[in-house]
């Protein structure tokens, strides 16, 4: 059967918050066996299964509402790159220890307020499925603040690699909270509150976090980079693909 | 593992109310924090636990091996001290 691109906008919404959960949690699965050391190897490898489990769940409510593959595994593997939806953020690549943690700390924080804005969803399936994520979403961003402090307030070596992370990917946060068609609709119909209110708040959260982690400071930067949402991604993705999508192109209908 | 920032933690599990922590294992961290999330990261991912202690190796005070008969051997003698001789009433469970 072939893929289809979802009508509806809640279908687009549910599958663009289930793509920033698979992406991100392939990028951390890449990190098994290469953390700097086994506890925190276990800790990735931890966050890249809850990310996967949320993005099961929200892949198998997307199919629900709409007739978009024959199951779960050929929509989530086998879609062409530009019908993948999540922001640019989730992608960028586990550069150092620093970047990793950086991306998630940016990235499991904007996903509190996102999920946040669900819990009082009239579809009470999203509503239950971001009240089971935010605890695990809680728990990332404890471990990933800590880390921002230790890592930012540590030996010059560490600062400069936080210094060198936040360049890299604060340009990516505006991304985040941008109210494009499908969020408007969403809101609109009751299945999310508006989180992009929160966008400034979050920002003085993160301005708090990078005083307290040897008072870091968020980068200038000219403009934010964005597109994921439409599909148009830099190579990075490309490169998550071709090691996801394989095993699902060359065996057609295989079951995880 | 070696780095002289990173100290050796020793981990207690209480799996349930009503039960007393357990050893275990041990986790490598650079402060308590960590060692509380490791522990929670490496020893409970099978929903093992209700409660975690998290204590530095370091400031565990063994008894020395070579005290062992001075220490121990003085109870093997006494069977008396053991409930042998009683039974247990239906319904204890955990004893």
């Amino acid at each position: 059967m072939a893929i289809h691109i979802p009508n509806k906008p809640e279908t687009a919404y549910i599958v663009r918050l289930a793509d920033n959960a698979l992406i991100l949690g392939q990028r951390l699965s890449e990190m098994c066996g290469h953390a700097p050391e086994m506890e925190l190897d276990i800790a990735l490898t931890n966050f890249a299964l809850d990310l996967i489990g949320q993005a099961n769940l929200l892949y198998e409510h997307a199919l629900n509402l709409e007739t978009l593959a024959s199951n779960v595994d050929e929509f989530a593997l086998t879609r062409s790159l530009d019908d993948y939806h999540n922001c640019l953020l989730v992608a960028q690549p586990n550069v150092d220890f620093a970047h990793i943690i950086v991306r998630q700390y940016f990235f499991s924080t904007f996903q509190k307020t996102q999920y946040e804005a669900l819990l009082g969803s009239n579809d009470k399936t999203l509503a239950a499925i971001a009240e089971k994520s935010l605890k695990e979403i809680a728990y990332q961003i404890r471990l990933a603040h800590g880390w921002m402090l230790r890592l930012g307030d540590g030996t010059e070596e560490s600062r400069a690699r936080m210094v060198d992370a936040l360049d890299c990917l604060w340009r990516y946060t505006g991304e985040l909270f941008e109210k494009d068609s499908t969020l408007s609709a969403l809101i609109k119909s009751g299945a999310s509150a508006d989180f992009t209110l929160e966008y400034k708040n979050w920002q003085s959260e993160m301005m708090k976090t990078f005083s307290q982690a040897g008072d870091l400071q968020a980068p200038d930067i000219l403009q934010m980079l964005s597109g994921g949402h439409d599909g148009q991604h830099d190579e990075n993705l490309g490169h998550i693909l071709k090691g996801m999508q394989y095993m699902q192109l060359k065996y057609p209908g295989l079951q995880w | 593992m070696s780095d002289k920032n990173w100290f050796l933690y020793e981990v207690f599990i209480r799996s349930k109310n009503g039960l007393s922590h357990k050893h275990a294992g041990s986790v490598h961290a650079s402060d308590t924090e960590t060692a509380l999330l490791s522990a929670r990261d490496l020893y409970t991912r099978r929903g093992e636990a209700a409660s975690l202690w998290i204590i530095k190796s370091s400031d565990i005070i063994a008894s020395d091996p070579k005290d062992d008969s001075e220490l121990f051997d003085p109870s093997d003698d006494k069977i008396y001290r053991h409930p042998t001789f009683y039974s247990v009433p239906n319904g204890v469970k955990n004893m």
